[in-house]
């Protein structure tokens, strides 16, 4: 084929003088407006041929960037691919000074990228040990270092931050209340309504009373604070000391002297084990009067005999049963949202991890002591 | 010839609340140049800067990039956007993602390059700013000043006409100051950038600014405006001449 092909647009023009020589002529502005255009309009065109060698003249071309460059660069790569040689002609002064930025003669660029070698499973799994026992270690060394804690403030009460710990009283305990109040409501008029649905076909709406106190004081009420407090609380722990931690706070806590579980654990679970038995009594009262409402209005119970029916079922025994166990929940809510605020490293999407990770690991451990304590029950 | 104003502003008031921090000030920024705003520590230079990247809206006043008034409509905004490129005091790269993904996004987003091509393009606009083979580092595992450059690179991904930067020399040593101001140059020589920088770096603002603009905190307004070197010896507002010659305020 000797008869000499044209191509061209208003950007460029491809000239092909003997067979395999081509040369194209860019024209105007080359930059982010048409290189993705220029590209895929001249990349055929190079592909197609056996070529020897390329000529890009720039003579014409008035401004040039990093775009235009890329498109030179791909240009050279193909040529490249096909063994050709590649030139470059008029290259006027601006363009060089960018060819120059961009460090256009380097052969880096064709040099695939060092890629990130995965490690093999072997490698992955001795990670992964290690990380768990570096976790484990952590997990115990924090409740150490929470017990110790707790008591150095026993013996020297001026050291607990009383002030952080109101405040988080009142975040933990007060603000929550009005959602606790209402999910147990709720779940009082739910529990009522299904089990009156058996217990009417035997005539025996009255222990509806009975199966209301005792389902949410010994079991419900408890642990339905406790998976409320550790979605609000657990998870703001978690976040809060994490940022902390990222943002270098704890480090200079550190510098000036604080010990760091005094000064951020110890006043968040001593608020969370005052004011989540609090908050599961109250829970435990409206829950009563969810049930109260279905046994009046629907189940023609009278207020008093409702209420004798629920006094009579409910021991000191039962109720103080539920508030241990809430203490218990508190206890590992609070724990485990500040053992994994100091366990973030990283950036904001460790802050989220842990939140996370908060927020899992304390609804676990709720329902594993609550087992735990069912099984001591069984025993008592 | 005189060169085209790319960016008008026209008699700005900028509040928050009852705090009145600028009060109608107006200056143009010409295409092509690199004006620095400069002034003493809560003078309103990043409230300023913030007006100019539509980040806040005017109390009063308007602003004009590139013909588009920036102040009046929302739908319009979108256009100058891709106009413009900022440079943000922290950097403000992405941590979850590695550099040449940060780059990567808004090339991803408004061009038609192929794959293959936008590697490539990311490989030169980091050797553009000196970080080639940095492609696959996380913010976090890199120095202050790496991500001063890893943000401009990422500033100047879509080739913008005005790039703002936000005190691009702030915490840095006097080497990788000296590294950005020469990129800074580099950039607005070879690609003709358009700069506003916001900074109160002495030593850097005599090597990059070609006019400067300084606010004042007690007036609220532009108190000098012109070629640095010149203002520095010949002011005739003290203030001004005690600024580039770093004296104190004399107490009376």
């Amino acid at each position: 084929m000797t008869k000499s092909k044209q191509l061209s647009s208003r950007f460029y023009e491809i000239s092909e003088k003997e067979k395999g020589q081509i040369l194209i002529l860019l024209k105007g502005k080359i930059d982010i407006k048409n290189s993705a255009y220029l590209l895929k309009e001249l990349t055929p065109a190079i592909k197609g041929n056996a070529l020897s060698s390329l000529v890009i003249d720039l003579g014409k071309v008035d401004y040039l960037d990093d775009f235009g460059a890329l498109v030179l660069l791909e240009t050279k790569r193909l040529v490249a691919e096909q063994k050709g040689k590649f030139s470059i002609v008029n290259v006027k002064d601006n363009i060089k000074g960018i060819l120059s930025l961009v460090n256009f003669e380097s052969n880096e660029y064709f040099m695939p990228l060092k890629k990130y070698t995965r490690p093999n499973i072997l490698v992955h799994l001795g990670e992964s040990a290690i990380q768990n026992t570096d976790n484990i270690r952590f997990f115990i060394s924090f409740l150490g270092s929470v017990i110790l804690s707790f008591i150095h403030v026993c013996l020297h009460p001026k050291d607990l931050r009383i002030d952080d710990t109101i405040t988080y009283m009142k975040k933990t305990g007060v603000d929550a209340l009005p959602i606790v109040a209402l999910i147990s409501f709720l779940l009082g008029l739910v529990m009522a309504f299904t089990s009156s649905l058996q217990l009417q076909q035997f005539g025996a709406n009255i222990y509806v009373a009975s199966l209301v106190s005792i389902a949410m004081v010994s079991e419900l009420g408890p642990i339905m604070t406790a998976i409320v407090v550790a979605g609000r609380s657990g998870s703001a722990f978690a976040a809060e000391i994490g940022t902390m931690k990222i943002s270098e706070e704890i480090d200079a806590l550190f510098t000036m002297g604080f010990n760091t579980t005094i000064f951020l654990a110890v006043p968040r679970i001593i608020a969370c084990i005052i004011v989540v038995p609090i908050l599961t009594l109250f829970s435990d009262l409206f829950a009563i009067s969810g049930g109260l409402m279905v046994g009046v209005f629907m189940l023609d119970l009278s207020t008093t005999s409702y209420i004798n029916q629920t006094m009579e079922t409910l021991t000191l025994f039962e109720v103080m049963w539920g508030l241990g166990k809430s203490f218990v929940f508190a206890a590992l809510i609070a724990w485990i949202g500040c053992l994994r605020g100091f366990q973030t490293r990283g950036g904001a999407d460790s802050v989220g991890n842990a939140a996370t990770s908060a927020v899992v690991s304390s609804i676990f451990l709720i329902i594993l002591f609550d087992s735990i304590f069912a099984v001591l029950r069984s025993y008592w | 010839m005189k060169k085209q104003a790319i960016i008008k502003v026209k008699n700005l008031t900028a509040q928050y609340g009852d705090d009145v921090i600028l009060d109608n000030i107006s200056f143009d920024v010409f295409e092509g140049e690199i004006l620095v705003v400069l002034g003493s520590s809560g003078c309103g230079k990043s409230t300023l800067l913030r007006h100019m990247i539509g980040l806040d809206k005017p109390f009063l006043g308007n602003i004009i990039i590139d013909g588009e008034n920036i102040t009046s409509s929302d739908g319009l905004y979108y256009n100058v956007l891709k106009k413009i490129g900022v440079l943000f005091q922290s950097s403000a790269l992405f941590g979850s993602m590695t550099l040449s993904e940060n780059i990567a996004l808004p090339i991803k987003e408004y061009s038609d390059l192929s794959k293959s091509s936008i590697i490539n393009l990311v490989r030169m606009k980091l050797c553009m700013v000196n970080l080639q083979g940095y492609e696959d580092y996380l913010p976090s595992k890199i120095s202050g000043g790496m991500k001063k450059r890893a943000g401009l690179a990422r500033a100047l991904a879509l080739n913008p006409k005005i790039l703002f930067l936000d005190e691009p020399t702030a915490g840095l040593d006097p080497v990788s100051s000296a590294e950005i101001d020469e990129l800074i140059l580099l950039i607005n020589k070879s690609i003709g950038t358009t700069m506003v920088i916001v900074t109160h770096a002495l030593d850097s603002i005599l090597n990059v600014a070609q006019r400067i603009i300084m606010l004042d905190k007690t007036t609220k307004s532009i108190i000098a405006e012109g070629d640095p070197r010149y203002l520095k010896d010949h002011s005739k507002n003290v203030s001004v001449r005690q600024f580039f010659n770093r004296k104190a305020k004399i107490r009376i």
